[in-house]
């Protein structure tokens, strides 16, 4: 626990030298809440309709730009060969690196994420839900985007290598989330969704460090 | 704790290219191998292999301490340095800062860091920002984690290449003295190691 403890304290910190990843995160979350009414329609009518949905997507846009950092870096300049003969299993390296990244960058998203629903217009007691959606989401996306980064590492274009694999595996929390906004702004039962987004992550945390590990070692050799 | 390194009819290939086979090294404590070789003979990757990076095609690495054979996994973990071409230090963080977290995360202590430290006058350096150190000044930082955290096993690629005729005969002495206290060291050099080594020279 204690090595365990290191590599997080570590990510922590690189996270935040060398280009202020959360900021960044938040940065183009911002931009892109104000974009998108500036192309649709900024009528509070029908913006207020997909504002959830619309936070939700640019949420899970923005939690991949950092995600090319994630095991690339540590692969090119050896610190990956440091990692694997620690003390500590590469999977629980992994599932750390994933935790590291999702506090920082998807926990400050998911505390902007009602925010910028709201600035889209969405109801405002909806704002807790957002939140907590956003937030266990965010951990999913934080792992299966751990698991592009670390599938993509070594190749060239990486970024895009990442975004062509973790799309479609973001695709169930958004729909899950999502869904459970929507409904719980029309009135109709929004549990099962919530919980289901809640079964995906902890799925999600569960096997992706497994393939993480594999991937850095196949990697290495 | 390591005692013995065992490599039997070894074979080692990357992609299509078959780097060599049937290669055998022993090593026991208190040894050093001095692993020479052309370009390209495969020097890098049989460390690698021993480190558990590299597969064997054929062949085994076996680790073995006082008490018998050991898991090889587990030694590799708790037991060995591999210090390689890189030296996995990053540029935008303090060379202090990156040094504890090598130190620590192969095991070394308060005490064994700041050994380390006056072992190998790195105090001045610990302030900087490890891009603006130099390729010998980086190599000293990365060397530090071996006097920081005691294990057994040293893998060390090409270690004396950035560094200066006073840090050579240091990191010579330093190697002396791991072998006194029963360390392996297993490296890749093209000039002769400083101190006495069995010669063991790869060949395709």
């Amino acid at each position: 626990m204690k090595a365990l403890a290191l590599i997080f304290r570590r990510e922590l910190a690189l996270a935040w030298s060398g280009g202020g990843g959360p900021l960044l995160a938040l940065g183009f979350y911002a931009a892109m809440t104000t974009l998108i009414p500036l192309a649709i329609d900024p009528s509070p009518q029908r913006l207020s309709v997909i504002a959830a949905g619309v936070a939700w997507v640019v949420l899970a846009l923005a939690s991949l730009l950092s995600l090319e950092r994630m095991f690339e870096r540590d692969f090119e300049d050896g610190a990956l060969d440091l990692l694997a003969l620690g003390p500590a299993p590469l999977e629980a390296v992994a599932a750390v690196k994933c935790l590291a990244h999702w506090v920082a960058a998807g926990a400050p998203l998911a505390l902007a994420s009602p925010l910028a629903a709201a600035a889209l217009g969405a109801p405002l007691d909806l704002a807790l839900l957002v939140v907590a959606t956003a937030a266990i989401g965010g951990l999913a996306f934080a792992f299966v985007g751990g698991l592009g980064a670390a599938l993509a590492l070594g190749s060239r274009r990486g970024g895009l290598v990442i975004a062509v694999i973790v799309l479609p595996l973001i695709s169930p929390p958004v729909i899950l989330g999502g869904g459970a906004l929507s409904a719980y702004q029309a009135g109709l039962p929004w549990l099962t969704g919530f919980l289901l987004l809640i079964a995906y992550t902890l799925a999600a945390s569960a096997a992706c460090p497994l393939v993480m590990a594999a991937a850095c070692r196949n990697a290495l050799s | 704790m390591i005692s013995g390194l065992t490599v039997a009819g070894l074979a080692l290939t990357r992609g299509e290219r078959r780097l060599f086979a049937g290669f055998d090294l022993r090593l026991a404590a208190g040894e050093a191998v001095a692993l020479t070789g052309a370009n390209g003979a495969g020097k890098t990757s049989l460390l690698r292999a021993v480190a558990g990076f590299i597969a064997p095609a054929a062949g085994e690495i076996a680790f073995a301490g006082p008490a018998g054979p050991l898991e090889a996994d587990d030694a590799r973990r708790a037991d060995l340095h591999l210090l390689g071409h890189q030296d996995g230090l990053k540029g935008a963080r303090l060379a202090g800062d990156e040094l504890a977290f090598q130190a620590r995360w192969t095991g070394g202590d308060a005490a064994g860091l700041a050994a380390a430290v006056a072992t190998l006058g790195l105090q001045p350096l610990l302030g900087l920002a490890v891009r603006h150190l130099s390729a010998g000044q980086r190599r000293r930082l990365a060397l530090a984690r071996l006097v920081a955290s005691p294990r057994a096993l040293w893998l060390l690629d090409e270690p004396f290449a950035p560094l200066d005729a006073r840090h050579r005969a240091l990191f010579g002495e330093l190697m002396a003295a791991h072998l006194a206290r029963g360390g392996l060291v297993l490296a890749a050099v093209h000039d002769p190691l400083p101190i006495p080594a069995r010669m063991v020279e790869l060949v395709a």
